[in-house]
């Protein structure tokens, strides 16, 4: 029997830390000779923390929700007494649950499965025998040509052809050439490089020298977020592991190609995933994009020919070569190929990381993979693409989920971040959110950018707080055109979205704001009101020592009052009144 | 840093700030082009924060203009340049985290802490800082204090969590005096 652990920083949060603990003093405690592995995240964030027992069969049965009690029951009653503990248990091998059994995991395939602090997990399942087909059987120029056939695009935004970078670096002279891996991933509601990086580090260490080995570069730079300090520490160990076992150095496989590879923290700047910022930013600057050309493929990190690729793409390539470029477009549409990782969050049942073929429609992602809405509340909306992306209605759920079919509802695929929306998200409020982001997050080199971010901000606010005025739509369809046309960077090009399709799918809650000054949604606190129903309230009191700051008074068993002018509508009364006298309402 | 407020600045830190912590890490970086981030990333780690005294050192030994240290300093949010708390209470204001309530946990930690975002109690114990996105989403709304996430979190699951801190760092004061 076997034990497995998911520790990634989301399952560390939970609490895999003390369900390890308790597994090891239940193995100590009892005498068992059992081995312990500890993995990356398999996906299912929202039964975290989870541990697998894997039989002697090769059985797994995955628990949910694992706290130290709940170890010692499965110990006593599953390992020891041989029945699985039913109600704890989220899936088996025998019968796999819906999250899991809908998804085709390629970037994902070792996450969740191996230690990614022992690179000989990685070796098990075939690592580095992609890079070593390469650089013992293939040329770079038919490299490129197999990752052109497999029809892969950019993972982090764009989905810019990948071949196309590799072969532009390859073609411009010069022998010193860098490959850098772009693991800032800044969209807030992404965290699939996190996952890949955390759980199979190696998978992006055996990407970026087949890319090196392609293009001709002898360095790569994997550009990490500092906020993903365990991601961080498991790279590291990663690099090591591999200089150590000769798979990164000099004189790979015997031949005469060499490549290495060092991590470099950002210091957090959103700007930094903008490829220009992001190499200022390697260089010790502060990182603010340039005009391209020169692309980073003509002149790059310091002044080299540079290949930038996203996490995700990378661990994509050694599947290729190793699969072929034809199994990889044998999956997804005709000019999105492959699977896409998503980061499912929001109001959704079971939210986590799934990577699904392209072209699944929305609606079969957030239902069938998802469950649906918590609590069973009404879909509303799907934020696609974080602050470059936009909102996507009900009206378009049976959309693909494709690059091309999602740009054209307004959003964008982005890095695959998807949060979902139900009935009480505000959508002003959202728009308001993410200028809000990007205001802050604007390097300040295009005026455009800096100041017309800020505007639009200042009109978001103003709707939301009651004080909208009837042309500010039109206003705001003005300066986003100005904005997208005046910013160098896909920052400020993008930075609208939000507001542009939150203004195309829910026109009338803007105009709710500015019209009738009411939140649809009741969000907004300048336009909601708590009140206390004199006849459905019992006089409990409980809202009254809730109230933060004391504006609700009453006699006990007599109906109790909001004083509105002290209010600060932070909905405690809410949430505390008991759900059988439904007294308090908002409206 | 030349500018008007440096003989208040000077007569307040320069006193505290131990130069020589930092003078090994710019012996190691010095030769590096383009290692100005790196520099002040672990400078901070030494002080916990930025102090401008350090600014000025990290300059003059990678022979770089004052200007240009101090505006990658103020341009990178990861960089302080005042001391922070003994606890750095990171909330998260995610997309997932925004739409699951992350405004009322602000709302509650500030009436506990009585402080704004980013500012630091005056017993010097807890910082409150706004970050962007944690990356653990399905935790909506959470935040990270000194590295250990918590969530989901409640305005009263969030309260309680400060209020145990303060019960043990007055258990870890009655055990030292």
């Amino acid at each position: 029997m076997k034990i497995r652990i998911g520790a990634g920083s989301c399952g560390i949060a939970a609490g895999a830390l003390k369900a390890q603990e308790a597994v090891e003093a239940e193995i100590k405690n009892r005498g068992l000779n059992m081995e312990v592995q500890i993995t990356g995240c398999i996906g299912m964030c929202h039964h975290e923390p989870l541990v697998d027992v894997i039989d002697d069969n090769g059985r797994e049965f995955t628990y949910g929700h694992v706290t130290p009690e709940i170890v010692k029951t499965i110990f006593a009653e599953h390992i020891e007494g041989g029945s699985p503990v039913e109600k704890y248990l989220v899936a088996t091998s025998d019968s796999p649950n819906e999250f899991l059994a809908g998804q085709t995991r390629v970037a994902l395939r070792n996450c969740g499965l191996i230690n990614p602090e022992e690179i000989d997990d990685y070796i098990k399942q075939d690592g580095y025998q992609a890079l070593e087909k390469v650089v013992a059987k293939s040329t770079p120029e038919e490299v490129i040509a197999e990752i052109k056939a497999s029809g892969l695009r950019g993972r982090g935004g764009a989905g810019f052809p990948t071949w196309f970078k590799w072969n532009a670096a390859r073609q411009n002279p010069g022998t010193e050439k860098y490959v850098v891996c772009n693991a800032d991933e800044g969209d807030p509601g992404a965290f699939m490089d996190r996952s890949v990086l955390e759980g199979d580090p190696h998978s992006v260490l055996e990407g970026m020298a087949i890319a090196g080995y392609a293009i001709g570069a002898g360095e790569g730079i994997i550009y990490a977020r500092a906020e993903y300090p365990l991601a961080i520490r498991r790279v590291e160990m990663a690099i090591k592991q591999a200089q150590a076992k000769g798979l990164l150095g000099a004189n790979l496989f015997g031949s005469d190609f060499s490549f290495n590879i060092r991590i470099k923290q950002g210091a957090g700047a959103f700007v930094c995933g903008e490829e220009t910022a992001l190499i200022a930013s390697l260089e010790g600057e502060r990182g603010m994009p340039r005009l391209k050309p020169p692309f980073p493929a003509q002149s790059g990190y310091w002044g080299k020919p540079t290949n930038i690729n996203n996490v995700e793409t990378l661990a994509n390539v050694p599947w290729i070569i190793a699969a072929g470029g034809s199994a990889f477009a044998a999956m997804g549409t005709e000019k999105s190929k492959g699977t896409k990782v998503f980061a499912l969050a929001g109001k959704i049942k079971r939210g986590g990381l799934v990577e699904v073929p392209m072209g699944l429609s929305l609606r079969d992602v957030i239902f069938k993979v998802g469950g649906g809405i918590k609590q069973d509340r009404q879909f509303k909306a799907v934020q696609m693409g974080g602050p470059s992306g936009g909102c996507i209605p009900t009206a378009l759920l049976d959309t693909p989920v494709d690059y091309d079919s999602i740009n054209q509802t307004g959003a964008i695929m982005g890095s695959g971040g998807m949060v979902v929306m139900d009935e009480t998200t505000c959508m002003v409020d959202i728009a308001r959110f993410f200028l809000d982001f990007t205001q802050k997050e604007s390097c300040g080199k295009c005026v455009q950018c800096r100041i017309g971010t800020k505007r639009m901000l200042e009109i978001l606010e103003r709707i939301c707080n009651g004080q909208g005025k009837e042309n500010d739509l039109e206003l705001l369809e003005e300066i986003a055109v100005k904005v997208k046309e005046g910013s160098l960077c896909g920052l400020g090009q993008s930075a609208p979205n939000p507001v542009l399709t939150t203004i195309r799918y829910f026109r009338d809650e803007y105009e709710a704001h500015i019209r009738d000054k009411k939140c649809p949604a009741k969000q907004c606190k300048a336009l909601i009101t708590y009140r206390i129903d004199a006849k459905k309230c019992k006089g409990c009191s409980l809202c009254a020592r809730k109230c933060p700051v004391g504006c609700i008074t009453g006699e006990k068993r007599q109906p109790y009052t909001i004083n509105q002018d002290q209010c600060i509508k932070c909905g405690n009364c809410l949430e505390v009144c008991p759900a059988k006298f439904g007294a308090v309402t908002v409206e | 840093m030349g500018c008007c407020c440096e003989e208040k600045e000077q007569s307040s830190q320069n006193n505290l700030i131990d130069l020589k912590l930092i003078k090994g890490i710019l012996q190691e970086y010095k030769s590096q082009a383009g290692s100005l981030v790196t520099v002040l990333q672990k400078a901070q780690d030494v002080y916990g924060y930025l102090p401008l005294p350090a600014l000025r050192y990290i300059a003059e030994e990678l022979g770089v203009k004052a200007a240009k240290v101090y505006g990658v300093a103020t341009f990178y949010t990861q960089f302080r340049l005042t001391p922070v708390g003994k606890y750095v209470i990171l909330l998260c204001q995610g997309t997932a985290c925004h739409v699951n309530g992350s405004e009322r946990i602000e709302t509650a930690l500030c009436q506990e802490l009585k402080i704004k975002p980013g500012e630091t109690t005056a017993d010097g114990l807890f910082t409150l800082t706004n970050v962007a996105c944690l990356g653990c989403c399905s935790l909506a709304p959470v935040m990270m204090i000194n590295g250990q996430a918590h969530g989901p979190l409640t305005p009263d699951k969030a309260v309680k969590i400060i209020k145990d801190l303060y019960v043990q760092e007055e258990q870890a004061d009655g055990e030292g005096a």
